[in-house]
């Protein structure tokens, strides 16, 4: 029920993430989407690609530091009230949100949101349980992809 | 604006003896010294290791057969390891100011204090102190030889001392306002502080009675003199010590702001390449050693003191005879002077390696912007220490800075950089980016 996000540490330089891009674009990787979260001094690219073993492997080969981690995708309806309904019910559990970003699918009217919680396997249940559509990886590549 | 001027004045006659009256002054007192040595163990040892029978030392000369002391020395023999005298004959402790782990203890017993107000009152004489005057010390009391070392100097000249010490800036102006203060010493960084903070204020200078400063502590330059000399419409003036010699008073400006006189009645200077330990030509910069001539708790042979600086044997227009060193241009080691504070680059290294992840490598970056000192380390992510959480990278940026100051006392900035951005190194990695200039 998880998927695989790929984290790149992005030092405030310029030229860094066009480089980023590049390498990926060259290399037939395409992004599904991105979140780039950012300091004064340093950055942290968040991506969801398919091929994220293979994307990994490249960035670090060009001297990125890169780390695979577990998100949440859920899927609701483009429209007003979809991610509080889900912050409510994550915050009935306990649960917290670390950080999260949002993208739309090509062919439909539903949106995808991307979490990361501080206890991700309660959180798919309390999600699950509600009635909610947590993507599987496979169906989430299929869908973007269209 | 009117400048203070200073008259010239000498407070001792040892200042300026006939050069071969002094070279036969500090040969014998030389070979007091060697006496004195016997009862450390650290010199006894030396001594015979090396063959050299103490009564054979008879004059100048016979210094370059004597063995060298270094801070490992001072180190190694932790606490009291290096005292000539009974404990009871001690009266006073002080500590050099390194952070790193134990530091170096110095002794000196009621003729050792005598002797540095005496010397202390040299330099302040020197720069134009007079009994009249009413100093303000602005440097840390404690430990620390920079407050006691002043405080006791200013009052052998018979002049009145502020206790001040350090910190407090608007205190410090209001004490140096009100008491209508003549003179002031701390570190010539927080001098910069304080002139900033009297501009800031719109405070008139005419409120101000500040004629002369004398600092010490930590390297400056030229250039920050004249600027503080600038906006304080005062006289600055230089001095040198370091903890293990003495503390200030090994040597100070005189009217004449040519290089700082060294007390040779009391230390014998040498300048060495610190490479050969050959000597250097006068006015070639090498490395300061000095020998104590007049003390008893701890006194010391050829002690390495790692800073740069040249000597002048001329004679100087004010009279002394004396030998005059320049600003101490750099180390022979490594140290570094963080807002007064004497750092290791290994000191960041070894607080890097208490953080899980992080990388051995890393580079120092020292500047001055805002006329205070600002350390910022850079350390390279590994995937160890990578996360895709902003909230643990920044628990791991606090876990170094923690570190950092635990090991170090010292604030600096941790800044996060890629791998592999930072030069590597064959051999002797440059760890250090000093930007300071004035």
């Amino acid at each position: 029920m998880k998927l695989k996000q790929l984290s790149v540490f992005l030092e405030n330089k310029p030229g860094r993430l066009r480089e980023l891009c590049a390498l990926l674009a060259e290399n037939g990787v395409n992004i599904i989407t991105l979140s780039l979260a950012d300091t004064e001094q340093f950055g942290i690219l968040r991506l969801i690609v398919k091929d994220y073993d293979k994307a990994k492997a490249l960035l670090e080969e060009k001297g990125f530091v890169a780390k695979l981690s577990d998100v949440i995708a859920v899927e609701v309806k483009d429209e007003p009230g979809g991610l509080s309904e889900i912050l409510k019910i994550e915050e009935a559990s306990g649960i917290s949100v670390e950080y999260m970003y949002a993208f739309t699918i090509k062919s439909g009217e539903n949106a995808v949101l991307l979490f990361c919680f501080d206890e991700m396997d309660k959180a798919v249940t309390a999600l699950q349980s509600a009635g909610l559509n947590v993507l599987e990886s496979v169906e989430l590549y299929q869908r973007a992809e269209g | 604006m009117k400048k203070f001027v200073v008259e010239n004045r000498i407070w001792d006659k040892e200042e300026s003896l006939p050069r071969a009256e002094l070279a036969a002054l500090q040969g014998a007192k030389l070979k007091e010294t060697v006496a004195r040595v016997q009862n450390v163990p650290l010199y006894k040892e030396a001594f015979s290791k090396s063959g050299i029978a103490p009564e054979k030392i008879n004059s100048l000369d016979d210094l370059k057969r004597l063995p060298f002391t270094t801070k490992a020395d001072l180190r190694g023999h932790y606490p009291l390891g290096m005292l000539a005298v009974d404990r009871s004959e001690v009266a006073r402790y002080h500590a050099s100011s390194g952070t790193t782990g134990k530091p170096t203890m110095v002794a000196y017993t009621q003729n050792d204090l005598k002797t540095w107000a005496n010397l202390c009152a040299r330099f302040l004489t020197g720069g134009g102190l007079l009994p009249e005057h009413s100093v303000q010390i602005a440097f840390g009391y404690g430990l620390f030889t920079g407050g006691f070392g002043l405080h006791y100097g200013v009052e052998r000249v018979g002049a009145s001392v502020i206790p001040a010490a350090a910190g407090n800036t608007p205190k410090q102006i209001m004490l140096m306002m009100d008491m209508q203060v003549d003179a002031l010493v701390c570190t010539p960084s927080y001098a910069l502080s304080i002139s900033e903070f009297i501009l800031q204020s719109d405070i008139s200078r005419s409120a101000l009675n500040l004629k002369h400063a004398h600092f010490g502590g930590e390297p400056w330059t030229e250039d920050m003199r004249v600027r503080i000399e600038d906006e304080m419409g005062i006289l600055c003036f230089n001095n040198y010590g370091l903890s293990e010699v003495i503390g200030p008073g090994v040597s100070g400006e005189c009217a004449v702001r040519d290089g700082m006189h060294i007390s040779e009645d009391a230390f014998i200077v040498e300048c060495i390449n610190p490479e050969t330990l050959e000597p250097v030509a006068p006015g070639e910069e090498g490395e300061l050693v000095f020998t104590s001539l007049c003390k008893e708790a701890m006194p010391i042979i050829r002690y390495r003191t790692r800073d740069i600086a040249s000597l002048n044997l001329e004679p100087c227009a004010c009279g002394r005879t004396t030998a005059r060193m320049s600003r101490v241009t750099g180390r022979s080691d490594d140290m570094l002077i963080i807002k007064g504070v004497n750092v290791y680059p290994s000191q960041v290294e070894q607080a890097l390696l208490r953080v899980e992840g992080t990388a051995p490598h890393y580079l120092i970056e020292v500047d001055r912007p805002d006329r205070k000192d600002v350390a910022t380390v850079k350390v390279e992510m590994t995937e160890k220490s990578f996360s895709s959480s902003m909230k643990e990278l920044q628990e791991l940026k606090d876990k170094i800075d923690r570190a950092i100051q635990g090991i170090t006392g010292l604030r600096m900035n941790v800044e996060l950089v890629s791998p592999n951005s930072l030069e590597r190194f064959i051999g002797k990695a440059q760890r250090v980016v000093d930007r300071r200039r004035g």
